[in-house]
């Protein structure tokens, strides 16, 4: 049976990761991840679940023990936030490339200089190009049952998978959710099985030095070059977002959960107006998309964007045909530019026929309130006015709620 | 509550440092949700807190699932664990009108003079002891205020969560501080200036 419960979303997190079975779990504590890595600590020196953990003077060593643990034929687990991800991120480039399917949730927290404790997503975006598939997820449901499928992802497409959700907002937050039971899980998620796994019985060079070109092995088989390895983790990787579908379809017939594994659309099927955003935030837009239909008549919906690598380009395209416009509210930029994601929706719009006016809000840096009032003036503004700004000015991300 | 499309309950709750009110609230969340309540969202402001400075949470109540997880500022009920916090921060910023406001508070109810809401006051941190609790434990005991004054879950139900959650931290005495809480609570309704319990 599967059993309803209320806990915070680390604790979710956790859960989760034993459900999974993991075996191996090496962290190094971060606000706001700790409770996550001290709930896995505490329930294996209980007992309650059969894994090594091994405590790391620091980041870099926790992924370097996963991709030791992983390349060993081992399930491997760990989690981290802001200047925690950045620290390991030689080794985040390293598990990509070897293509180790670990999974790591990364509790999302603004990165310093100067130190902050609070949510944004500068972390997970500033790894956006590591070779990771990056999914965010909404509530503690989503925590859940995006980690148990990501294991299923990483490790069927040999990329690593990084879970995504808010700090504090998600992390230490209380809220119901649905735990499915051990069993079915154990059937969703099959061992770990590694055709690569070290074994002194079958030695292989793995991650050497790769050159330019590519090369006969010595068993006179044709082996690919750098150049090809990276086209192969790019192709691969834009392949798996069906492997995502179809393990989302398979969730959903096993636990009744699932149905939106890339968009998550609310209010868009009539909508002349979408918003585009990742993690909680998307959630919070429910509540204005409900008051601007009733209060303002504007037919307005937001579409949540579940998985941000690989971009699901010509999906998010076709989903936004019918909008007049469209708003990305995002917690990170690249900063000289724009917003990460805005950037990436308007490359993908670009080839299509109906190009929506765009506009990019940044929001919530360093876990700055994002109280909904705002969220609601702004997107009002955005709609009502909209067209009215020169092609400059609309480009132009709009910060919400500076204090200068 | 008009305003709220939702039919949601707002609860502020303020407490200091290492007092409890984050455990309280979690209690309370625990106790909605196995009464049936669909959306229950406890959501604890993180702040540069320092053991004995005031710190706050939220926890939001409704039938339906919750997704706005934003910082509560439109409260139905504020709580308080401290009555000297009244002087540091403005507990009842955003209180609508009527809203309920409980108080651990060692003063009598006529001491605490708010016309526009109604006031509930216990001196939880005296009732405690009397459990048989350690002296200022009283996370345990102010939920019983909750209880009596907020009618939103009965005292059953938040007595058992509150033994379940101080398993092996004397669970049977935080529950009895609630119930003594409970019977103690008196209520001052808006403008009425009399008790009524």
């Amino acid at each position: 049976m599967s059993k309803k419960l209320i806990d915070s979303g680390n604790n979710a997190a956790a859960m989760a990761v034993q459900l999974a079975e993991a075996e191996v779990i090496a962290a190094y504590p971060i606000t706001p991840q700790t409770p996550l890595t001290e709930k896995l600590s505490e329930v294996i020196a209980a007992g309650k679940m059969d894994a090594e953990y091994v405590a790391v003077e620091s980041e870099h060593s926790a992924l370097a023990v996963c991709i030791g643990a992983a390349s060993a034929g081992s399930r491997a687990f760990t989690a981290t936030s802001s200047n925690g991800l950045l620290y390991m991120s030689e080794q985040l480039h390293w598990a990509a490339g070897s293509r180790l399917p670990l999974v790591m949730c990364v509790v999302n927290r603004g990165i310093g200089a100067p130190w902050s404790v609070w949510n944004d997503h500068q972390d997970a975006m500033s790894q956006r190009d590591a070779g990771w598939i990056q999914i965010f997820a909404k509530d503690h449901q989503e925590i859940v049952d995006m980690t148990l499928k990501a294991f299923r992802l990483a490790e069927l497409v040999h990329i690593p998978v990084m879970v995504n959700y808010d700090g504090y907002y998600l992390s230490h937050t209380y809220m119901p959710f649905e735990l499915p039971e051990a069993k079915a899980v154990q059937e969703f998620l099959p061992p770990y099985d590694y055709a690569h796994t070290l074994d002194p019985e079958k030695p292989e060079s793995l991650n050497t030095v790769t050159l330019p070109y590519a090369r006969l092995d010595i068993n006179g088989v044709k082996r690919p070059g750098y150049m090809d390895i990276r086209h192969n983790l790019h192709q691969e990787m834009r392949l798996a977002m069906e492997v995502w579908e179809e393990i989302d379809a398979d969730y959903a017939q096993r636990f009744g959960r699932g149905g939106a594994p890339i968009l998550d659309p609310y209010c868009c099927d009539d909508a002349d107006f979408v918003v585009v955003a990742m993690g909680s935030i998307a959630n919070q837009f429910h509540v204005v998309v409900d008051r601007l239909r009733e209060e303002e008549g504007l037919k307005v919906g937001v579409l949540a964007l579940q998985i941000y690598r690989p971009f699901p380009t010509a999906k998010i395209a076709e989903a936004l045909q019918n909008a007049k416009g469209v708003m990305v509210y995002e917690k990170g930029l690249s900063y000289g530019n724009q917003g990460a994601l805005y950037a990436d929706l308007k490359s993908a719009l670009y080839p299509y026929p109906n190009r929506p006016q765009l506009h990019n809000f940044i929001v919530g840096l360093g876990g700055r309130d994002i109280p909904t009032e705002d969220l609601f003036q702004t997107l009002k503004t955005a709609c009502l006015n909209g067209d009215r700004n020169s092609p400059e000015q609309a480009d132009t991300p709009q910060w919400i709620g500076l204090q200068l | 509550m008009q305003e709220n499309p939702q039919q949601m309950t707002q609860i502020r709750w303020y407490g200091r440092g290492g007092q409890g009110a984050i455990t309280a609230a979690k209690v309370v969340a625990e106790a909605t949700f196995k009464s049936g309540y669909g959306g229950v969202v406890m959501a604890p402001t993180f702040g540069t807190e320092r053991r004995g400075a005031p710190v706050s949470t939220s926890l939001k109540i409704s039938r339906e699932k919750i997704y706005d997880l934003s910082p509560i500022r439109f409260p139905d009920i504020v709580v308080v664990l401290d009555y000297l916090i009244l002087n540091e921060v403005d507990v009842t910023v955003g209180l609508k009108p009527g809203g309920l406001l409980i108080i651990n508070s060692p003063r009598p109810l006529s001491d605490h003079q708010f016309p526009d809401f109604r006031v509930a006051v216990a001196n939880v941190t005296k009732l405690g002891i009397e459990a048989g609790l350690r002296k200022g434990i009283v996370n345990s005991g102010i939920i019983g205020a909750l209880g009596k004054a907020g009618g939103l879950v009965d005292i059953e139900m938040l007595s058992e969560c509150i033994a379940a959650e101080f398993v092996g931290r004397k669970p049977q005495e935080n529950a009895k501080a609630a119930q003594l809480v409970y019977a103690a609570t008196q209520i001052c309704e808006p403008s009425t200036g009399a008790a009524n319990a």
